[in-house]
């Protein structure tokens, strides 16, 4: 029972409890536990919608905080969108920033507590539209902060308008007929932006549509909070996610647009990796 | 101690130093510049956080997220500036989590000019950044009265987890005069209980300004009021001068009421019975005081470097108590001792009792005053 509870978090066993999910701990007695919630996950269930990729991108980075033990080192800083709830699934402090300005907060934070680690969750309407000001600056000094940044190429919490990251011709609740590049201007790729700063240590983008890339989307993680660690500047990992909801589609074709959609125009890469940062295998 | 001479804006930065500041975070603006130039050089010298934000919105979160972590931090503007700050104010409030701000007015409104002004009153007094919030707001009125506010200011805004607002005219800032600068308090180590540091699990802290359910909102406002009525009680601060036997009363804080009081001086040397009352605290304002005021005297005088903003609050707290008038000078032009004197003569003369709003019968005599 307790290797099941451990699996699939208490919640999900209360219901497959009360269902008379009992018999199988017996045919399950010796195995080891090779996949459980990370510690640092809160075991409750989130506001996120049905094949939503933040569940995953929250999952990784709790992964990587419990591999570096920094869970009681590390301080959060939740943005304003479908993540303004953050603080609510990860188990170490957690402050909320006003909309954009989760950079500038995170810069305050890390100045008065240098030995902490800090990082900001944003999505794109956060970060790159309201909030251009701050992550360039804080990018630009070589803060040295952790930037996860969740690129789903719409606003999701308001209820899916046109973000600087909408692709030309997709259509919004504030586009619909399509985002005409003429009128609406043309998608801001925040990666390629922002590694041409020479603040910036390490800037890579990943996606979240498959297993395999998750796998690579969680080095990235990794390998962006081992840029803080060292104190090498600043580091952003952007991660292509899904918005089934907004983008009125199943979560598997959800993923498969991002896959022959997002990519193309946002092609995943290393924008730029700080040299010191070549060595390091994860 | 001794006295030196120093500049209000390098003054009130030393005072903050002194007091302990951890952090400081800023953007240039004239008239308050020299404050920010100061801590950069200051602030590292001493091992301390000091940065130059990209902007006002960038200063005043990197507050935000210092404030969060239990360190004394601050910043410092100017009116356009604190325009911008206003957001972060409004979420710094909601948090509950301490700080200071001082704002070196100017004229506007707009880009407005750099000369002095007092055109913030109703911007820092009654909000200007949205919800249910109120900043402790102090106004002195000279280099040494700044310096002591500022310098003070950190415990009670740590007392109160609110907001502490130094407000000064672009004059103080700019003008030089002697001042003592009070002892170097120690920076302090511990981190009080409320603030983030890197906890987990049980020592988990997350520090938010968002209450999605309505009843919870408003219980943290009503704990906010609930601090905001004991502000009141105990955080008044005024100086009356010659008040003994006054007729008329002149109000008015910072640069105008320190020019009332030359006006006043002038006046009593006349044998006007006139008295100057300076509020300091305009936010908590002295509301009782200026009640059992409107009770004892014939006039009221209102003096600012604005339209009347204070002038609305005396009005309300002297519930037509007494017959109450005003003159200001706007656009960054502080009043002339004569021209207040001018005033005083005139009501204590026996001025016409209600013909009409104090606004509109001054802006009847400033169309021969700006001639």
């Amino acid at each position: 029972m307790l290797v099941i509870r451990e699996i699939c978090g208490w919640n999900v066993w209360k219901v497959l409890y009360s269902r008379g999910v009992k018999m199988v701990t017996l045919d399950i007695k010796n195995m080891d536990v090779v996949y459980k919630r990370p510690e640092t996950l809160i075991d409750i269930n989130t506001h996120y919608c049905p094949g939503c990729t933040h569940g995953i991108a929250h999952r990784l980075v709790a992964e990587v905080i419990d591999e570096m033990g920094l869970s009681d080192t590390t301080i959060g800083v939740a943005s304003v969108g479908c993540s303004v709830f953050a603080y609510n699934y990860f188990n170490f402090d957690f402050v909320e920033a006003s909309h954009g300005r989760a950079p500038a907060m995170a810069t305050g934070i890390k100045r008065v507590r240098p030995d902490r680690i800090v990082f900001t969750y944003q999505g794109d309407g956060d970060m790159i539209s309201i909030g251009t000001g701050e992550i360039v600056a804080a990018a630009g000094r070589g803060e040295n902060i952790t930037v996860i940044f969740l690129n789903n190429a719409n606003y999701g919490m308001t209820g899916g308008q046109m973000a600087p990251t909408t692709l030309p011709d997709m259509k919004t609740t504030s586009s619909p007929h399509g985002r005409d590049v003429k009128k609406m201007g043309y998608p801001i790729r925040a990666s390629e932006l922002l590694s041409t700063l020479q603040g910036a240590s390490y800037i890579v983008r990943r996606s979240m549509h498959n297993a395999k890339n998750i796998r690579m989307a969680k080095k990235a993680i990794r390998l962006a909070f081992e840029t803080q660690v060292r104190g090498l500047g600043f580091s952003m990992v952007e991660l292509l996610s899904t918005c089934p909801t907004n983008w009125h589609l199943s979560p598997s074709d959800a993923a498969k647009w991002l896959e022959e959609n997002m990519i193309p125009y946002y092609p995943i890469g290393d924008y730029k990796v700080h040299p010191l940062l070549k060595d390091i295998k994860i | 101690m001794t006295r030196e001479f120093w500049k209000g804006n390098n003054a009130f930065a030393e005072a903050a130093v002194r007091a302990g500041l951890q952090a400081y975070f800023g953007y240039p603006i004239t008239p308050q510049t020299e404050a920010l130039e100061y801590m950069s050089n200051r602030m590292p010298e001493l091992g301390r956080a000091f940065l130059q934000a990209e902007s006002e919105l960038g200063a005043i979160n990197m507050v935000y997220g210092a404030a969060c972590t239990g360190a004394r931090v601050m910043t410092s503007t100017s009116s356009p500036g604190t325009s911008l700050m206003m957001e972060g104010l409004s979420y710094i409030a909601g948090t509950e989590v301490p700080m200071l701000l001082v704002d070196v007015v100017r004229g506007g409104p707009g880009l407005g000019n750099i000369a002095p002004s007092q055109g913030d009153y109703n911007q820092m007094v009654h909000g200007g950044g949205h919800g249910d919030y109120h900043p402790i707001v102090l106004a002195p009125a000279s280099v040494q009265e700044t310096v002591d506010t500022v310098y003070n200011m950190f415990d009670i805004a740590e007392k109160y987890l609110t907001i502490g607002v130094v407000m000064i005219d672009g004059s103080i800032g700019q003008m030089m005069e002697p001042a003592e600068i009070p002892p170097m308090l120690e920076v302090r180590k511990d981190i009080p209980d409320w603030a983030v540091r890197g906890g987990k699990g049980k020592d988990r802290r997350v520090l938010t300004s968002i209450y999605l359910a309505p009843e919870e909102m408003e219980r943290t406002n009503l704990r906010m009021m609930k601090r905001w009525q004991q502000i009141e009680r105990d955080e008044v601060r005024y100086k009356e001068y010659f008040m003994d036997g006054a007729k008329l009363a002149v109000i008015g804080y910072g640069s105008s009421g320190r020019v009332a009081l030359s006006a006043v001086r002038e006046a009593r040397s006349q044998g006007i019975p006139v008295g100057l009352i300076r509020p300091i605290s305009l936010s908590p304002f002295p509301k009782q005081l200026i009640r059992e005021v409107a009770e004892q005297v014939d006039s009221i005088l209102v003096v600012e470097m604005n339209s009347g903003m204070m002038l609305e609050d005396v009005l309300s707290a002297a519930q037509g108590k007494t017959h109450v008038e005003f003159y200001g000078r706007m656009g960054g032009l502080i009043p002339f001792p004569d021209e207040i004197l001018k005033e005083i003569e005139r009501i204590s003369k026996g001025a016409q009792k209600d013909a009409g709003h104090p606004r509109d019968l001054w802006l009847e005599r400033m169309e021969s005053i700006v001639q």
